[in-house]
């Protein structure tokens, strides 16, 4: 067996003499013997470091690892920096609890109140909370802040992220809070059925940009429409695309989420990844969890501490709007790291060559017969092709040749493909990928 | 300090002055104040809003707590006190004269406490 | 410290990427973004300065001794984290085919039949992404079970006045009534008090056990009768469950849910607040509400299924933090079912070890057992010298260690809630049982000291009030 207790038997034996007790049993003679484990877990025995090490090994290998990836879907592919990862593995920042104690946290702490501002710089924003658990749950979250009395019907658009939309649902249905689904037409939210449905109980609005398929939804006619309802618009935001396309607040949303994945952490198979949240001033003290703010100690000196704490369940109880506590924080130093060692200027470059690729690999794809553009308008990184055959056939040739191709798109769409570009693919990737469409590769 | 003898007071510390039959205006006493100490925010009700005796209409934050501020009466929110949402920290200073509410078209009242019974109420609570 | 803003030299920073190879494309107008971009500029090697400040101005395990009540701090072992590293799960998409991510199914199935086994629970989801979200989704459960049987009148939550704060708003945030029970004297619960609010309205019952006072509710057999005969459910939060891994199981004490707190009991490490993990275990007849989608075996492959038609639905995008999932699975593996209940009983050990050397002088909340944690009061030391919790908590952080948890449960009053965890040894112990008793002479001698701790930390005591009334959340850049 493997363990990581430090004391020894004789030790052990110390201070069960010191609790007057014969054995380890009696530390537990509080327990009900009826309900006690007989004999032992039915789990395998112990193991080594390098025997478990293996067993990992052998699981991870099981796996296919693409060499090339043009598939998004509300998981991108980016590079992260090698600073970044030396960051995200500090071994005090990952064995540290949350920053409850303020004089020994201040990297900690520091390091939230700046990714508090590089989140509100992103979206444009007046603040942001010390982040939640993704990109969907963040939309939950919007919604509850959204809520009063008086306006309690919730909208939301059917062209964000099915995992979104499902996850949005079920904390609606959990509160009892009625949920309207805005249907789209041709790939984008149908502002006319918005605007005609929307109403003096509606509380608020939800967004995507760019939507699911990866278009870019006319945010000023939408916008318009939830002001002139008196609802809150929220915009949910991939990072990337705020670097360089219009912000939220550009945009006049109330509150901007997003999923920070793509800000430096790793694919990992779903998780973990990073919820954003960010809102106008007037809101802020409705934003969920943590948050960290910036004062003077007994010196004068500035510092920082987790602040509004009377918002959060430990204080407020049944009466707190969330109940979170635990957050992504080392996911949110990490995105931070991220965004410091881009810079305003290589981040943006990311943003524009995920632009750049998409659409050249865009404008390859259709020239073979047979694949067409979808949805026409401007999108950003990723967008749906027609197929002139069987989509599960084409994917499947590629995965041969070692490419993961687009996403399979279910329902309305069936059969169609979302392809995804990022700065990682390089443009002979492409044009293989196009040959081998063509069949000619 | 001082308990004000014009005004009225609740169980739940808050205090109320009858401007007439019909309104009043409300904060929270002395005693509260110092429970919560410094107070950092108050969760304002809407004007409009209807209040019902012995409910909560708002609530009041210090750094590490919170408590929820019960109407006296039942009757409806005339105005909020702008002054005190904009610096809560001004009832800690003078918690009689930061009334935080103010409540029209009164049906119903609480049992309410003089401020003699008030002070003794609160050397009980004391113990 | 500077902030990250103040280092930044207009100009500087790394070359990352190569240059674009494709033709360019630009967002049309309306699409793009006006707004400047502070963003800090810098090269690596001050990036770097700048992290290695911050993270010296920080406290984790691997610093010292970090016995933060009802948190586990144990130590977390680097093999977790190589194996959450390894390509094989660090790079794989979540929307990969099945065939390409049957090692990844595999250690959740793996992972989920573990756990089940060490909970006593039949099935397991690893959606929520910490404990309080864990609670949120075992609610869900609940919720659904009551609805599908059409006993919709189900909606009070039981829950003892000494509960996680998270216990209360995650029921809230499921449209649920929170009943509030008080505890006996003794800390534990007060059965005629359950026994009178039960009743047709209850939904279930929210139960920490061990609780946060440290104390095994030794009648959980008759609190577990009484709930399910009112037709109540028992809801498990598994903040606690470290003390007692591997030597009681929740399943057979009667409770139909569970959460556990990965990142607690099963030593993923905290990252300064988050990542966890809090994944649910339920009994087979609550599977079918369970999220979804659901690993399936089908001829001797793995996939996920998303066919049920009572599921609550989704509480995450994709399954979890896996990444999370695979560090836990890498620590049950290496400790094995030998190594689970040692822990626990070392865990138990350390802190009653502990608490007997300091019962003469602080006031032990609750005397007698304690599990993976006590409590103590500093409420008379307050009394007789001025010296509060905090200022005991404060002293504490100069002495290299990190201070218990204070204030917490409400109803101690001047609360430190002390969970030294398995992993540390006896000499650290001592040790921090000197400081203990150090601080509490000194409370008699020279307070003052005391109310102007710490003075060796990075900063002296912030100023909470001000943090509060004047928000600051971000930096301002002068334009």
């Amino acid at each position: 067996m493997g363990t990581y207790v430090p004391n020894s038997v004789v030790e052990q034996k110390e201070m069960l003499e010191a609790l007057g007790l014969q054995a380890m049993e009696d530390l537990f003679d509080v327990i009900p013997d009826e309900v006690r484990v007989k004999g032992e877990l039915r789990i395998p025995s112990g193991k080594s470091e390098l025997e478990v090490r293996r067993q990992m090994e052998e699981m991870a290998e099981r796996n296919t690892v693409f060499r090339t990836v043009f598939r998004g879907a509300g998981a991108y592919r980016h590079y992260i920096p090698a600073l970044v990862k030396a960051v995200a593995s500090k071994e005090t920042f990952v064995t540290a609890y949350t920053p409850y104690q303020p004089e020994i946290s201040q990297g900690v702490l520091q390091s939230i109140f700046e990714y508090q501002t590089m989140i509100c710089e992103l979206t444009g924003m007046d603040a942001s909370n010390a982040s939640v658990y993704d990109g969907a749950v963040a939309c939950a979250e919007a919604v509850a802040m959204c809520i009063d009395k008086k306006r309690e019907t919730v909208y939301l658009s059917a062209a964000v992220h099915p995992d979104y939309l499902d996850v949005v649902k079920t904390y609606c249905y959990a509160a009892n809070r009625e949920l309207v689904i805005v249907p789209e037409k041709d790939g984008r939210t149908d502002v006319d059925f918005l605007r005609s449905h929307l109403n003096s109980q509606s509380a608020c609005f939800l967004l995507q940009q760019p939507n699911f398929f990866g278009l870019l939804e006319d945010t000023d006619e939408l916008s318009n429409a939830v002001k002139a309802a008196g609802a809150k618009f929220i915009l949910c935001v991939n990072p990337v695309y705020a670097a360089i396309g219009k912000t939220p607040r550009e945009c006049g949303a109330d509150i901007a989420v997003g999923e920070g994945q793509p800000l430096g952490l790793n694919l990992g198979f779903g998780g973990p990844y990073l919820g954003f949240m960010a809102s106008i001033q007037e809101m802020a003290r409705k934003l969920p969890g943590r948050i960290v703010g910036q004062t003077l100690d007994a010196d004068g000196n500035r510092c920082f501490v987790l602040t509004l704490q009377a918002r959060e369940q430990h204080i407020r109880r049944e009466k707190a709007s969330s109940s979170i506590c635990s957050n992504q924080a080392l996911c949110a130093m990490t995105a931070a790291s991220y965004m410091s060692t881009m810079g305003p200027s290589g981040f943006q470059e990311v943003a524009k060559q995920c632009l750049s690729k998409a659409h050249y690999a865009a404008k390859q794809i259709t020239s073979v017969p047979g694949f067409s553009l979808r949805f026409s308008g401007e999108f950003f990184h990723e967008f749906v092709t027609a197929c002139p055959s069987s989509a599960e056939t084409i994917l499947k040739k590629l995965e041969e040749k070692g490419i993961l191709g687009g996403y399979l798109l279910d329902g309305k769409y069936k059969g169609c493909i979302l392809w995804c570009c990022t700065e990682l693919n390089t443009k002979s990737e492409i044009d293989l990928l196009t040959a081998l469409l063509k069949g000619e590769a | 300090m001082t308990t004000p003898t014009n005004y009225s007071y609740t169980k739940t510390h808050e205090w109320i002055q009858f401007l007439d039959e019909e309104t009043a205006t409300s904060g929270i006493t002395d005693f509260a104040q110092k429970a919560l100490s410094d107070i950092v925010f108050i969760n304002m009700p809407s004007e409009g809003d209807e209040v019902t005796c012995g409910e909560s209409f708002a609530d009041i934050e210090s750094v590490k707590a919170v408590a929820d501020i019960n109407s006296p009466v039942s009757g409806t929110i005339l105005e909020t006190n702008e002054t005190v949402e904009e610096d809560p920290s001004v009832i800690n200073e003078d918690p009689y004269g930061s009334w935080i509410v103010k409540i029209g078209h009164i049906r119903a009242k609480d049992d309410l406490m003089n401020a003699e019974e008030y002070d003794r109420f609160c050397e009980e609570e004391e113990q | 410290m500077k902030l990250v803003f103040e280092r930044s030299i207009q100009g500087t920073g790394s070359t990352l990427l190569p240059p674009n190879d494709v033709e360019a494309y630009d967002l049309q107008e309306p699409y793009q973004r006006k707004l400047a971009l502070h963003f800090p500029e810098l090269t690596e090697g001050e990036l770097s300065r700048h992290y290695s400040e911050l993270e010296s101005n920080a406290f984790g395990v691997n610093r010292g001794f970090y016995p933060l009540g009802s948190c586990t701090m144990k130590y977390s072992p680097k093999l977790n984290e190589e194996c959450a590293a390894l390509p094989g799960f660090a790079d794989i998409h979540p929307l990969q085919p099945a065939h390409t991510v049957q090692g990844c199914m595999e250690a959740m199935a793996l992972a989920e039949k573990l756990l089940c086994e060490i909970t006593g629970m039949d099935n397991l989801t690893f959606q929520p992404a910490a404990g309080a979200h864990g609670e949120f989704t075992g609610l869900q459960l609940i919720k659904k079970y009551h609805d599908s049987r059409g006993d919709s009148k189900r909606v009070e939550l039981i829950v003892p006045d000494t509960a996680h704060g998270t216990n209360p708003a995650s029921a809230s945030m499921g449209a649920f009534k929170t009943v509030a029970i008080p505890s006996k004297a003794d800390g534990l619960v007060d059965l005629d008090a359950l026994k009178a609010v039960v009743g047709e309205n209850t939904a279930g019952l929210m139960l920490t056990n061990p609780s946060t006072l440290g104390l095994f509710e030794k009648d959980i057999v008759e609190i577990a009768k009484t709930v399910h005969e009112a037709g109540g459910l028992l809801y498990y939060d598994g903040a606690n469950l470290n003390p007692v891994m591997g030597v009681v199981r929740p399943g057979d004490t009667g409770f139909d849910i569970v959460h556990l707190n990965l990142h607690k009991t099963f030593s993923t490490p905290h990252g300064g607040g988050g990542p966890g993990a809090g994944p649910v275990g339920c009994k087979a007849y609550l599977s079918e509400f369970l999220p979804l989608p659901r690993i399936v075996e089908e001829q001797g492959s793995l996939r996920f299924c998303s066919d049920s038609e009572n599921s609550i639905g989704r509480v995450k995008a994709f399954y979890g933090h896996f990444l999370v999932i695979i560090k836990a699975l890498a620590y049950i593996l290496t400790l094995g079912k030998e190594g689970i209940p040692y822990a626990a009983q070392n865990a138990v050990l350390n802190a009653n070890y502990m608490m007997k050397s300091l019962e003469d002088l602080y006031t032990v909340a609750y005397p007698g057992r304690c599990m993976h944690e006590f409590v103590l009061s500093a409420e008379s030391l307050k009394k007789r010298t001025g010296v509060s919790a905090m200022d005991v908590a404060k002293a504490l952080m100069d002495h290299g260690m990190h201070p218990p948890t204070v204030y917490f449960p409400l109803n101690v009053h001047e609360a430190l809630m002390v969970e030294p965890t398995e992993t540390e040894s006896k000499p650290t112990i001592d040790a921090a049982v000197k400081v203990y008793r150090e601080i509490y002479d000194l409370a008699f001698t020279n307070p003052a000291l005391l109310h102007e701790a710490p003075v060796k930390a990075a900063i002296r005591r912030p100023d909470e009030v001000r943090a509060a009334r004047t928000l600051v959340l971000r930096h301002s850049f002068s334009s």
